[in-house]
């Protein structure tokens, strides 16, 4: 498993110079990852996992359901606890310090129905919410996902893709060092789903944090990722490099031919689970 | 057709449907008038609308009926206060911690089969006809509706949200004011709507069997002296002061749950 990982340093070294388009990565934590291990009663989810993430990296997961990719993320943001194995963010930062540096934005918006748009914002800024400067920040926030004069409406009137877009600049406003989305996308019609992948790319290019999605669309994955892993069986099944320009359209041949590898990965691997 | 849809959203449209209401009530009464001078309704029976106004007059002039009105009401909000209180918080208590319900929920489920009204002979024993009595029949009528709607209310929350909160680093009372309270608070309005009919009712009741004071002693004195009018001004006060507890109601809720799409108003814009 440790020979897949690719060391950051190799990465900046034959990634930047053909793309030239990339985030700092100063804001992003590392990830490093031994042995994990998550069981629910007898089902064991997780079968050991060691994985190696570099700062600012732009990591996707995917899998069939079930396979433990959403588990992997709510272990990462602490909303559950391993059953065995670590989990180390950056050098290693408190546990205090998690809630603002690492977000997670969910597959439903999960906005507060009684607060404003703009409210709803607030609560990404955590504690800090009451201190002079958080509305300003709130309204950057919401300014760059291009919701600034809805800030007073209740959430009951946005659209989906709109609700997404306050979930994602309240994910953002306390400029988290790790973001993790959980299919944040899959409940959105494709056009909507196209221009949120697009602002999802330029708030992590000008923001610099270390993203991981997890998400079933393999398309999706090779549009906005570095690396994308396949977990199978609670296991790293597969885990590829993408060394693409970005902004990625859907046209080059070769996106079209990495996604065709990773999802024939994908069947492959499953065909031969059923034949057993 | 479109613009007649869109006329109910418009100021003068509200205002026109504020007036529609009124339209039935009023014609209800101009019949009554009119049957009673014409003799069809004979006074005794049923007096007419003017008399019972007229009655509604003389006894606010002696003083009789402001006074008995506010005892009335006082009643209502002491037992409401009590009574609410108590179910509120125990409420708040059962939805928040496991072992607070496990404690004392399924007593109070037992107890809530009770008719609370099956207990007046018991109550009067106890407290004799005093305010006590009153009081504390309100306040059992109104704990139940409040409790059960509360601790439902607090239990439903989304817990989603609640997911959401604590990933965004919230707990304890940041949790509690800013997710759980407001999510469990349409439930607890619909406790409180319950509440303020059987608030009304106990009250009706306990008055007019064991009073010396109060819109239901002033019925019941004014039936020993066959005063048909006050008798029936009596009914309708119990009306009037129903309607506006569940008005007071309606407005808190439309101002608390401005959020919630069932009481939103037109946008502004």
């Amino acid at each position: 498993m440790t020979s897949q990982v690719i060391r950051r340093s190799d990465r900046y070294v034959e990634v930047e110079p053909e793309s030239g388009y990339r985030p700092s990565g100063a804001g992003g934590l590392s990830v490093t990852i031994e042995r994990l291990r998550k069981s629910f009663g007898q089902n064991q989810v997780l079968r050991g996992i060691d994985l190696q993430i570099g700062a600012g990296e732009f990591v996707a997961v995917v899998g069939r359901s079930g396979c433990g990719k959403s588990t992997l993320l709510r272990l990462l943001v602490g909303l559950d606890r391993p059953s065995e194995g670590e989990i180390r963010l950056g050098d290693g930062i408190e546990q205090e310090a998690r809630t603002g540096a690492v977000r997670i934005m969910f597959q439903e918006p999960r906005l507060l129905p009684w607060g404003s748009v703009l409210a709803n914002v607030e609560v990404g800024l955590g504690p800090r919410r009451a201190s002079a400067e958080a509305r300003d920040r709130a309204l950057g926030a919401l300014r760059a996902v291009g919701l600034e004069e809805r800030r007073d409406h209740w959430p009951a009137v946005l659209s989906g893709g709109q609700k997404q877009r306050v979930a994602l600049a309240r994910a953002v406003v306390s400029h988290p060092r790790l973001l993790a989305f959980d299919e944040p996308l899959g409940a959105l019609d494709a056009l909507t789903r196209i221009s949120m992948q697009r602002l999802i790319e330029r708030v992590w290019l000008e923001q610099g944090f270390t993203a991981i999605m997890v998400t079933h669309d393999v398309a999706e994955a090779v549009t906005l990722a570095d690396r994308v892993l396949l977990i199978e069986d609670g296991k790293i099944g597969l885990d590829q490099r993408l060394n693409l320009p970005r902004p990625r359209d859907r046209g080059p041949p070769e996106i079209a031919a990495m996604e065709g590898r990773i999802l024939r990965e994908l069947f492959r691997n499953a065909e031969a689970r059923e034949d057993r | 057709m479109a613009i007649a849809g869109m006329n109910v959203h418009s100021a003068a449209g509200r205002h026109a449907a504020k007036l529609t209401q009124w339209v039935l009530p009023i014609g209800i009464l101009a019949l009554w008038e009119m049957l009673s001078v014409a003799g069809v309704i004979p006074p005794h029976v049923l007096p007419a609308p003017s008399a019972v106004i007229a009655a509604g007059w003389r006894l606010t002039l002696s003083g009789e009926l402001p006074w008995n009105m506010w005892v009335s009401f006082r009643r209502a909000m002491e037992g409401l206060a009590i009574g609410g209180g108590i179910g509120f918080a125990l409420g708040l208590a059962n939805g928040l911690s496991r072992r607070a319900d496990e404690i004392s929920d399924s007593t109070l489920q037992m107890v809530r089969n009770i008719p609370h009204l099956a207990l007046i002979p018991l109550v009067i024993l106890w407290f004799g006809i005093d305010e006590i009595a009153k009081i504390f029949l309100v306040a059992l009528g109104v704990f139940f509706p409040i409790y059960v709607n509360t601790q439902h209310g607090i239990r439903n929350v989304d817990p989603q949200l609640v997911e959401m909160g604590r990933a965004y680093g919230m707990s304890g009372r940041t949790l509690f004011w800013r997710v759980l309270l407001p999510g469990a608070l349409p439930s607890i309005f619909v406790g409180m709507r319950y509440a303020l009919g059987i608030m009304w009712l106990t009250l009706i009741v306990a008055e007019t069997i064991a009073a010396s004071a109060g819109i239901g002693y002033m019925a019941m004195q004014a039936r020993e002296f066959l005063l048909v009018d006050v008798v029936v001004l009596s009914i309708l006060i119990y009306a009037l002061l129903g309607k506006f507890a569940d008005s007071a109601t309606r407005w808190l809720e439309r101002r608390c749950l401005a959020w919630h799409p069932a009481f939103r108003t037109a946008p502004e814009a």
